[in-house]
């Protein structure tokens, strides 16, 4: 079974991010970038399925620009067999680069590596749109399990339970099949040193994303991008009889 | 010219989140249209029916809807949407709605506008990014445009009153799906649901176990509140995942939050500080959740919240 996991390097998540003076964006340069959570997290379940003797290879792919192959070092640190970056020098988080054109660009890369699962993240912590695994299924006419937090494979179908809104839903889905990761479905491994050392060396395949018969151009213009609106510290209370007091009295809540 | 809103629910209920989304579509000030898919959801469509100012309803019910799977749900609405003009197709950014849209846009060739906050106008939208760090401002030169929207940013609409017609379709899928269900393990409660609810209780790491978590449930009880927590909490065990609120669990803006023992991580402050007032017990006089609370109160919550839960 091959396995084609898309990843994205986006700004880490422990970083208060900025927004750029003219309200263009967020800035990017000098700060701390990452593999998306999410992502890490799909490269992990891969890694250990094919560490259970279920996958042969793990074919990790991101698009974004030069500096990207860092996630795809990665990956293959943690156990993916090579790499594909596709770059591209527009924004990957707002205004330029969007879900739709990324499923575009995966769903003709699948067409050509032909894997028997793909495995993602369920969003990305930039854009936050939760869009391309379902996107990518849609477009491709293969079943989707999205927000997984467990996955069983056997024979040429996986089951997935899921995490909704109401609880944990189960589903089986016949391969090839789009699943998206959700938080509790792994915790990913630490890259030993060795291992980071021997994914130096790892194939990695470079392609433009220009090259891709895609249109490119944004559906979405972003317009600004603004500071959400400020919440004030309150006050601090002494006791629990004031609380009570200020929930009745000033905010009347209770 | 119109808007298609598709109904989140059950086979039993309406789900109220599709009131919130119908307040959003009123925005555009054109005729809305609501599709229920599922299983014998007759009884749905009636609720869809009587929201004000509803043109009219779609009711598909077949044995293949009933589980509401994304694929079937993609072959539904492309059929009620290849024999009509729609300009907007809308759905709660509720796992429902996140699970199917994308695959409606996708499908139509036009970029999906997730999590919608605000409409600014017929074409332009908020939306937070970031994990509400930021808003982004887009506007969409779709002829088509697909959107989910953040349902505690609208009110809900009124759901007596209205009289659309109820035209029920056939489903006529030409495809095979590929995925069954297998089953559905729905955590049963009396309490209110996290989203929609006016009061929200919720627990941190800092409770210790899942046997203390009863004493936010205590609290939540005697305030007919919803029981929420943290990330942490959840990957510790103490509740199930549905209770997450965050970037990536439940968004909620309740009258009423009290976060008790949690520290307030950019990640759960995303899922929760549009609450109308928010109060933080914590033992921690620097932790980040009073930078947003109205009301704080350090302290130990082993002490606090018995004597909270007895005096209200």
């Amino acid at each position: 079974m091959k396995i084609f996991v898309p990843i994205k390097r986006v700004i880490d998540y422990n970083v208060k991010v900025r927004i750029k003076p003219d309200n263009s964006g967020i800035e990017q340069t000098n700060v701390k970038m990452s593999i998306n959570p999410f992502d890490e997290i799909a490269v992990e379940e891969a890694v250990r399925l094919k560490e259970s003797g279920k996958a042969t290879e793990i074919v990790v792919v991101t698009i974004g620009p030069e500096k990207a192959q860092e996630v795809l070092r990665t990956a293959m640190a943690m156990g993916a067999d090579r790499g594909i970056l596709v770059t591209t020098e527009e924004a990957i988080d707002l205004g330029a680069i969007e879900p739709l054109m990324i499923a575009k660009c995966l769903k003709s890369l699948i067409e050509q590596e032909k894997p028997d699962l793909v495995i993602m993240g369920k969003q990305a912590i930039d854009d936050d749109s939760n869009q391309t695994g379902q996107m990518l299924s849609a477009l491709l006419g293969w079943p989707q399990a999205t927000f997984a937090s467990e996955i069983v494979t056997e024979g040429d179908s996986t089951t997935v339970t899921r995490e909704i809104d109401g609880g944990l839903e189960t589903l089986k889905v016949k391969m090839p099949a789009i699943l998206t990761t959700d938080l509790r479905l792994n915790e990913p491994r630490y890259a030993s040193l060795p291992n980071i050392m021997k994914a130096k060396k790892k194939p990695l395949d470079v392609k433009a994303l220009d090259d891709f018969d895609l249109n490119t151009t944004p559906r979405l213009k972003l317009i600004s991008v603004d500071e959400p609106p400020k919440r004030e510290a309150g006050e601090k209370v002494e006791n629990v009889d004031a609380l009570i007091d200020k929930l009745k009295n000033e905010a009347k809540v209770i | 010219m119109s808007i298609l809103v598709i109904a989140e629910h059950d086979n039993e209920e309406l789900k109220p989140s599709t009131l919130n989304v119908v307040t959003a579509a009123k925005e555009f000030g054109e005729a809305i249209d609501i599709l229920v898919m599922g299983e014998n959801c007759q009884k749905v469509s009636k609720q869809a029916a009587s929201i004000q100012n509803i043109n009219k309803v779609y009711c598909m019910s077949d044995a293949q809807l009933k589980n509401h799977l994304a694929e079937p749900l993609t072959a539904g609405t492309m059929q009620i949407v290849k024999g009509d003009s729609y300009k907007y197709i809308m759905s709660p950014a509720s796992t429902f709605g996140k699970n199917l849209l994308p695959r409606i846009s996708a499908l139509l060739d036009v970029q999906q506008i997730s999590d919608v906050t605000e409409v600014v106008s017929a074409s332009s939208f908020k939306r937070p990014v970031y994990g509400g760090q930021a808003i982004a401002t887009v506007e969409s030169n779709d002829d088509v445009k697909v959107i989910t929207v953040r349902v505690t940013a609208f009110d809900a609409a009124e759901a007596e009153g209205g009289q659309a017609q109820v035209t029920e379709v056939a489903f006529n899928p030409t495809e095979d799906f590929g995925s069954t269900f297998v089953r559905l393990e729905v955590a049963q409660s009396e309490r209110p649901e996290l989203t929609g609810a006016a009061r929200v209780v919720s627990g941190g790491r800092a409770l210790g176990s899942k046997e203390n978590f009863k004493m936010i449930e205590d609290l939540a009880d005697k305030l007919g509140a919803a029981i929420g927590a943290s990330r942490a909490a959840v990957d510790a065990g103490y509740v199930p995942n549905d209770y997450q609120v965050g970037q990536t669990g439940k968004v909620v803006a309740p009258e009423l939050y009290i976060a008790v023992g949690i520290s307030g991580a950019i990640q759960h402050l995303a899922g929760m500080k549009d609450s109308k007032t928010i109060v933080a017990i914590n033992k921690d006089e620097d932790a980040p959740i009073f930078q947003i609370a109205d009301y704080g109160l350090v302290g130990d919550l082993f002490d606090i919240l018995p004597e909270l839960t007895e005096k209200l």
